[in-house]
């Protein structure tokens, strides 16, 4: 029941704010906030009740739904689905936060979205069955394009149409894929389905394996986002408000990474070994062409849109190297990547609102007046350049040091964004917070809501950092492409 | 909790009341919060050396204390702990930070004194000593490496510390970033050493070297990429060129970093994992040339440089490469004590410039400076003490330790009479800037347009002397040094009997030498920086960085910014072009016009018809 109790409680929220919020738009962000501590409460408390049950997935709340083509409401929980929710429900806190002073029209129905959305992605995370993971990954993409569309910056109309056309053409993909898998269960079991669990009992022959994989990784890989698929986010970061890119990084990116975890790596086994050679040049790719791109960026939210498309690279490298240091690797950086782009990306909105530009040459010096902010800053940038001690640093280097074994060449290519994030994260901070201050710039420093979400982001990324073992105990079991004997796929 | 787990916490704790204070507190408060932080850490350094030297002492087996902490993340089977070692060669390194560390700290307090953010300036400081204790205390590499980057980040935060110059600003990303090189080669070196080995626990990696030593490549490798990484920390060809730039920074941060503690840590490592080192003599032998090579060059570059600071860099930068020949030639006793009596001599040559720079109204040129002996004698004594032990010269604790080195060279199998020579012609070559230096600065008539205001704060005094006396004597400190390394066996030929006396006396004719070339004299002009274009190639470090900014620098950055606007999104453009363009073609022909309509009509059916026909 727990995350359909929690996606219930988002919807309703978000309908009573749709409804009757205008009549209270100035205590909107309370509701919200309060609604999302709320299923934080439930899910913790169910997780400390159930501290042993979820190594392996556990299913949950199952209805019958449209019985004639076998498709359920069918919902389970293991640690990987815990820990995003867990996530998504933290950033979805510091979304509010961000939102508080930001949003000046219809707040009603940006609050409608914002839940809507956050809904949506926990329902990615909850669904056993595909038909309704499908659905609910439509469910996040609509608000998530309102969100860009609406209460985006000048140029906002252009990429939420783009953003909204590169989803939507990949998940067409993914559909086609679902749907052919849900017959080839009834040509072999008898009877339609689109249950998870069903499908791993499935045996696909091999080339309409490698096809159907195919189809699954490229709506991932769009998600992601991986070279060459990622000019969408650079425009949906830019344009959309704090609290969209915050969202947009910290979890919508996720449900990419989610996507190969869950579905790609165990139901295809044998293809994703096959294209693992492709799947791992598109991680490297990723990684440096995201590292060069961000340090040519001038736009703030731009450079840190490009360090995320540099950062998910490890994460498609991590997955594809079939080593299990290296997937708990990429556990943590999602994990990572998460806090620490939807902190930096927080961080451009409270600029944003000081001084209503994104562009570095027009800040400079601000940590004269705005020390405080400037450090908060420095420990974010230092986190995405991964500083040891901060949660990002334990990523990169399981990933690298478990993809080292089978991939030397890449893993040397790879590690070269340890240099290129050091010099996009250097020109990020001393471009906005070093140098001679702009005559007459004096920004206030850190309000008390704006404390509340960098402190809670430097607090878990500190945590996390030193103690990531208690992010990655239960993941001993869930390994799934433990079995395969890594043969082919080397570069 | 026992000591050593404390021992790094103690800064720890006063950054953390420093910086959350800031500037809340007045002088002497975060005076006495940064300076006990430190302090205490030196108190339990001292506790914790008495009782490792009491149990050596009782056994005859190379002792260590660990204590572990917790368990940071597993690799596979493998735990990564947050644990501490001690043993004589961590003790050392401890002895020096939290010591020398100590004594910089109360020169730095009265040196920041008037700066509006000294709270923030001793905070860095402090966070400073707990990443350099972390990482020489570290007993796993990955441990290390979190204290590696953490000094790294230190070193970035306090040569930019007055951030509002763009230069400092520059400084100080270069020195992140081309150390970052080095760092990532390091982390590189560990992947490659744990998929060998399966720990990078440091005694485990060690201990195995004994009962199933690396393949021989494995070793090549890991030993030249953990050289990478040393390189790059300890300012060593080729990634030396952010050095000089570092001394942008207070000069207390110089002191601290850029001469006695964080520029040693490659040192550290590469001896601390002599066992693997031994496993690839090719490597010792690159080891030796790395050290050599810089000891040549940087000595040549102190010698055209006109800013103080920038002769101590590149001075530092020269010994560094003495130790790292040391480790080269297998002499690591003496490659770290000449680590830690450089620490001494450096420090109080960094810290009495400072006093110079401060008295001189943030004058670093030396041809602004000029008879300083006469106006600032205790000062210039000290000084010169600081010069003495840096040339070697007899009595003083350099002597003691860089004849040490040199003495193993001769015999040594990864080193040898080439390197001998080297390292001699080195030596001659400090003497020789050393007393440019000092006949330049201390004088002659007194060139500076301001009026010398020398400090007689105690905390600027004090710390002076007792570096004085280190300096002198801190040769003799007694180390144990020989637990902790394998002796290299050197071949039973006899070598020249020659040796020691050039070795020694070489220095001493360096000194005569500059004497007749910079020696102020009473009725001749005054001393003037060289014109010629030899000098000018020297002043610039022999071109180093001129050599990288067009070969790596500028066609990185000309290249990002070609592609700032993503090749690849063009791509995505060209096909909503393409959908656009088609759509309004489209759009033209129905324009809802019968004349139109008919006439296209009209030209189709002909020519079908001409198609059917022809």
């Amino acid at each position: 029941m727990i995350l359909t109790n929690i996606i219930a409680i988002l919807m309703l929220v978000a309908l009573v704010s749709l409804i009757i919020g205008s009549k209270f738009s100035r205590s909107l962000p309370y509701l919200a906030a309060g609604s999302v501590v709320l299923c934080f409460f439930l899910l913790a408390r169910f997780a400390s009740n159930n501290h042993d049950i979820f190594h392996q997935a556990m299913p949950l709340l199952s209805v019958p739904w449209i019985t004639s083509l076998g498709i359920d409401y069918a919902t389970f929980i293991d640690s990987l689905s815990f820990i995003l929710v867990a996530l998504t429900l933290i950033l979805a806190l510091v979304c509010i936060l961000v939102s508080v002073n930001e949003i000046q029209h219809h707040h009603n129905f940006y609050y409608f979205n914002l839940l809507t959305a956050l809904a949506g992605i926990i329902g990615v995370f909850a669904a056993a069955d595909l038909f309704l993971f499908f659905f609910f990954w439509e469910v996040m993409l609509l608000p998530m394009t309102a969100l860009i569309a609406i209460w985006g910056h000048e140029n906002r109309r252009y990429a939420a149409i783009k953003f909204f056309i590169f989803t939507q053409v990949s998940s067409l993909l993914m559909l086609v894929a679902i749907i052919i898998m849900a017959f080839i269960h009834q040509q072999q079991f008898g009877e339609i389905s689109f249950n998870y669990f069903d499908w791993q009992r499935l045996n696909l022959s091999m080339p309409l394996q490698y096809w159907l994989m195919l189809g699954f990784f490229i709506a991932f890989a769009v998600k992601l986002p991986s070279f060459p698929f990622h000019t969408w986010l650079p425009d949906a970061h830019t344009q959309a408000p704090t609290a969209g890119s915050v969202l947009l990084a910290g979890v919508l990116l996720k449900t990419g990474a989610y996507g190969l975890m869950r579905f790609v790596l165990p139901l295809f086994e044998q293809a994703t070994v096959e294209f693992a050679p492709i799947a791992i040049a598109l991680g490297v790719i990723s990684i440096i062409y995201g590292a060069v791109m961000a340090f040519a960026q001038s736009d703030f939210k731009r450079l840190v849109a490009y360090s995320s498309i540099s950062h998910m690279g490890f994460v498609t490298l991590a997955l594809f190297s079939f080593s299990s240091i290296a997937y708990h690797g990429a556990i943590v950086t999602i994990v990572a990547h998460g806090l620490s782009s939807a902190a930096l990306f927080s961080m451009a909105g409270i600029l944003y609102q000081r001084l209503h530009t994104r562009e570095l040459s027009k800040m400079g010096g601000l940590f004269a007046s705005a020390p405080r902010m400037g450090g908060m800053l420095l420990v974010f940038v230092a986190a995405a350049f991964g500083m040891p001690g901060l949660l990002n640093f334990v990523g990169e280097f399981m990933t690298l040091t478990g993809t080292f074994a089978s991939h030397p060449v890449a893993t040397v290519l790879a590690a070269t964004a340890m240099i290129g994030s050091a010099i996009y994260g250097m020109y990020l901070f001393q471009g906005s917070f070093q140098g001679k201050p702009h005559a007459g710039v004096q920004i206030a420093d850190l309000l008390a809501h704006e404390w509340l979400l960098c402190g809670l982001l430097f607090a878990l990324l500190l945590y996390l950092g030193l103690f990531p073992q208690s992010l990655l105990m239960h993941f001993e079991a869930i390994y799934p492409a433990a079995n395969i004997t890594v043969t082919g796929g080397k570069l | 909790m026992t000591a050593l787990t404390l021992l790094p916490f103690f800064p720890l704790f006063s950054f953390l009341i420093l910086i959350i204070f800031s500037k809340r507190l007045n002088w002497q408060l975060a005076t006495v919060i940064a300076l006990s932080g430190v302090g205490l850490s030196f108190l339990a350094s001292v506790l914790l050396i008495n009782d490792l030297y009491a149990v050596s002492q009782s056994s005859d087996i190379s002792a260590g204390v660990r204590e572990s902490l917790w368990t940071w993340f597993m690799l596979g089977e493998h735990e990564v702990q947050v644990a501490f070692f001690l043993d004589p060669l961590s003790a050392v390194m401890i002895a020096v930070v939290t010591g020398v560390g100590w004594l910089i700290h109360g020169f730095a307090a009265a040196y920041m004194r008037e700066d509006e953010n000294y709270s923030r300036f001793m905070a860095y400081m402090n966070l400073f000593i707990c990443a350099m204790l972390i990482l020489v205390l570290a007993d796993n590499l990955v441990l290390l490496y979190l204290g590696w980057e953490g000094v790294g980040l230190c070193s970035f935060l306090l040569i930019g510390f007055w951030y509002q110059e763009p230069g400092n600003a520059i400084a100080a990303r270069k020195a992140f970033i081309v150390t970052r090189i080095g760092d990532t080669l390091l982390a590189l070196g560990l992947f490659y050493l744990f998929l060998e080995t399966n720990t990078l626990n440091i005694q485990e990696i060690l201990a195995q070297q004994d009962s199933s030593p690396l393949s021989s490549e494995a070793a090549w490798w890991i030993a030249l990429l953990l050289l990478g990484g040393a390189v790059g920390k300890s300012a060593q060809l080729p990634l030396h060129t952010w050095l000089p730039d570092a001394m942008a920074g207070p000069t207390p941060v110089s002191a601290l970093i850029h001469a006695a503690t964080m520029v040693t840590a490659g040192v550290y490592l590469i001896a601390r994992m002599q066992g693997v080192y031994l496993q690839a003599p090719d490597i010792l032998n690159l080891v030796a040339w790395t050290g050599s090579l810089t000891l040549l060059i940087a000595g040549i570059a102190a010698l055209a440089q006109e800013d103080i600071k920038r002769v101590l860099a590149y001075s530092t930068m020269s010994q560094i490469g003495y130790m790292m020949l040391g480790l080269g030639a297998g002499a690591n006793v003496a490659a770290i004590t000449h680590l830690m009596t450089h620490a001494f001599f450096k420090a109080l040559l960094f810290l009495t410039a400072g006093a110079i720079i401060l008295a001189a109204h943030h004058q670093q040129n030396i041809f602004h400076m000029g008879g300083l002996l006469k106006r600032m004698p205790l000062i210039s004594i000290l000084f010169v003490i600081g010069i003495a032990a840096l040339i070697a010269f007899p009595g003083t604790s350099g002597f003691v330790s860089k004849e040490a080195i040199i003495g193993q060279l001769w015999q040594s199998p990864t080193a040898g009479p080439a390197f001998w020579w080297m390292a001699i012609l080195g030596a001659f070559i400090t003497s020789l800037y050393s007393f440019r230096l000092v006949f330049i600065t201390f004088f002659g008539q007194y060139r500076g347009q301001h009026e010398l205001h020398p400090q007689r704060h105690f905390l600027l005094l004090v710390p002076l002397c007792m570096l004085a006396v280190l300096a002198i004597l801190g040769g003799y400190i007694p180390t144990n040094l020989e637990q902790v390394f394998v002796a290299v066996d050197a071949p039973d030929s006899q070598s020249p009997s020659w040796l020691h006396s050039v070795a020694i006396g070489l220095p001493l004719v360096a000194i005569v030498v500059a004497y007749v070339i910079y020696f102020p004299r009473a009725n001749a002009t005054e001393p003037v920086p060289g014109k010629g274009s030899l000098y000018r190639f020297s002043r610039n470090g022999l071109g180093f960085d001129a050599t990288y900014d067009a070969l790596l620098v500028k066609p990185f950055v000309k290249l990002a910014k070609l592609n700032r606007h993503d090749a690849i999104d063009l791509l995505v453009q060209l096909i909503s072009w393409n959908a656009f363009t088609w759509n309004s073609a489209a759009k033209a022909i129905q324009s809802g016009r019968l004349r139109w309509y008919a006439a296209t009509l009209g030209i189709g059916t002909i020519i079908l018809l001409l198609g059917v026909m022809l």
